[in-house]
């Protein structure tokens, strides 16, 4: 661990982020995913991650939804340490007990949504409510259709994922997730896996969401017109490290930055 | 040679067939125990305590690599040099619950190694403890992948429940072996014993087939 001496026990002030990275440091042996990243999100905003693959994109939500341990820094949810917890003074690594105690802050979605394939689009979407939360059975049910109207996936609550198209699994997953009420959603390339023709219906509802529910969102995606859409804020990764962030004008239509244009170019072109 | 005689088949079946039942009794105990020390070997290995988890597997490696019939043996006439006394059925029980628990937690491990990785993140991001996670989602998603090697050592711990009329155990075997020498005729207890054993693997093999049909179909894959 490097750097931990110099991390403050909790972020204090009147506008502390929801998120926010200290200098955080990811490696899979000699290979540096992500250096030394610093990036604090707002209450209720949309911040979208673009850039080439292998960037280290989608490791930012990993790690923050604690699906893997970071090398270095520290991550804090809420002014709180998320990855780490005081003992005596100083930041030590967390125990799975205390990352258990704070990641109910944290929802997450996944480019192959990862539904559970035993239960139905309702149970998939009861399962944490009841099991982690300890709800009441009819009290998350409730809940849980609320949501899946929601998403619009109320006439297949009964079904079982393997008879949803793609589309219609990942809009379960959206309502999965929310079904844990967190404070921060993650949306890791969830129309990658998606036919072209269904990718709407899950871009709509979460741009649903957006403009209608205040989330903290921070989403990892290919779509640069979606992104251009609905976020706060454009960060464009390169190399394990922010090369530009700014508004969605002001990083499409004016990027400052010669691997910014290269990139922008290169989508541009496939399209 | 010898002329098979319908009268004396017919005459020792009712003592097969009731020795049979101690067959089953012993085929189905000593799953259950194999089934239940299984899961517990299984999980060990998947678990944080790295000598434990190396213990585990060289005791498996060392069950797996030696004979029943040796392990059988051992749990009668050696444990007893130690000081634990065990009758026939007890050690039989044993022994071939705990070599059959090495075989099937061979099986959970792979069921539980097949279920896709993203189920476990799907179960994290929910904030599912390792428990909640084993019991809700994983295990009910292995049980259709460890159904198939669960039906074959089933047959097979079946099949190997002759071993222990070494010891003793008034199985079939050992049953046909005492009809055998108290009459000296020895083809139709020995066939019916085949028969008899050919009679409740086949359909056994046929109901692990159907029942492993039935969960895929119930995962809705």
């Amino acid at each position: 661990m490097t750097n931990l001496m110099n991390m403050p026990l909790q972020l204090t002030g009147d506008t502390t982020p929801v998120v926010s990275f200290r200098k955080v440091r990811k490696a899979y042996g000699p290979i540096v995913v992500l250096e030394d990243l610093n990036l604090d999100v707002a209450a209720g905003e949309t911040v979208t991650i673009v850039g080439p693959s292998g960037s280290g994109k989608t490791t930012v939500l990993r790690v923050l939804m604690t699906l893997e341990t970071i090398n270095g820094g520290c991550i804090y949810v809420d002014g709180k340490p998320l990855t780490h917890m005081e003992k005596n003074g100083v930041l030590v690594p967390a125990s799975q007990k205390y990352i258990r105690s704070r990641r109910s802050d944290i929802g997450m979605c996944f480019q192959h949504f990862n539904l559970f394939p035993h239960m139905t689009a309702l149970e998939n979407c009861m399962e944490g409510p009841v099991q982690v939360l300890n709800m009441p059975k009819a009290e998350a049910r409730d809940r849980c259709v609320e949501l899946l109207e929601m998403v619009g996936m109320l006439h297949k609550m009964d079904q079982h994922p393997s008879r949803l198209s793609g589309g219609q699994q990942q809009r379960v997953a959206i309502a999965r997730a929310l079904a844990m009420r967190p404070k921060v959603m993650l949306f890791d390339e969830v129309t990658s896996a998606l036919d072209p023709e269904v990718i709407g219906e899950v871009t709509n509802v979460i741009r649903k969401l957006v403009a209608e529910h205040n989330l903290t969102m921070l989403m990892v995606t290919h779509q640069m017109g979606f992104a251009r859409d609905i976020s706060d804020r454009v960060c464009f990764f390169y190399g394990g490290k922010i090369e530009e962030q700014g508004t969605p004008a002001e990083l499409f239509s004016n990027p400052q930055r010669e691997r910014t244009q290269q990139f922008l170019r290169a989508v541009k072109e496939a399209i | 040679m010898f002329k098979w005689d319908w009268d004396f088949t017919w005459q020792i079946l009712p003592r097969l067939i009731h020795a049979t039942g101690n067959t089953l009794i012993a085929a189905l105990s000593g799953y259950a125990i194999a089934m239940v020390l299984g899961l517990a070997l299984a999980l060990v290995q998947r678990g944080n305590a790295t000598v434990l988890r190396w213990l585990i597997r060289e005791l498996i490696e060392f069950i797996r690599s030696t004979p029943l019939l040796v392990q059988v043996f051992f749990v009668f006439y050696v444990a007893p040099q130690f000081g634990v006394r065990l009758s026939p059925w007890v050690s039989g029980m044993l022994a071939i619950g705990l070599h059959y628990a090495c075989y099937l937690s061979e099986v959970y491990r792979g069921g539980i190694e097949g279920v896709a990785h993203g189920q476990w993140e799907a179960a994290t991001a929910l904030n599912m403890s390792t428990k909640q996670t084993y019991v809700r989602i994983v295990i009910p998603q292995a049980i259709p992948l460890c159904i198939p090697g669960m039906g074959n050592y089933l047959v097979g711990i079946f099949k190997d429940t002759p071993m222990l009329s070494v010891i003793g155990v008034a199985e079939l075997m050992h049953t046909a072996n005492a009809i055998g020498t108290e009459n000296y005729r020895f083809l139709e207890p020995y066939t019916s014993v085949g028969v008899i054993f050919l009679a409740i693997s086949l359909p056994s093999a046929g109901l692990v087939n159907l029942l492993e049909r039935y969960l895929r179909h119930r995962l809705g894959t």
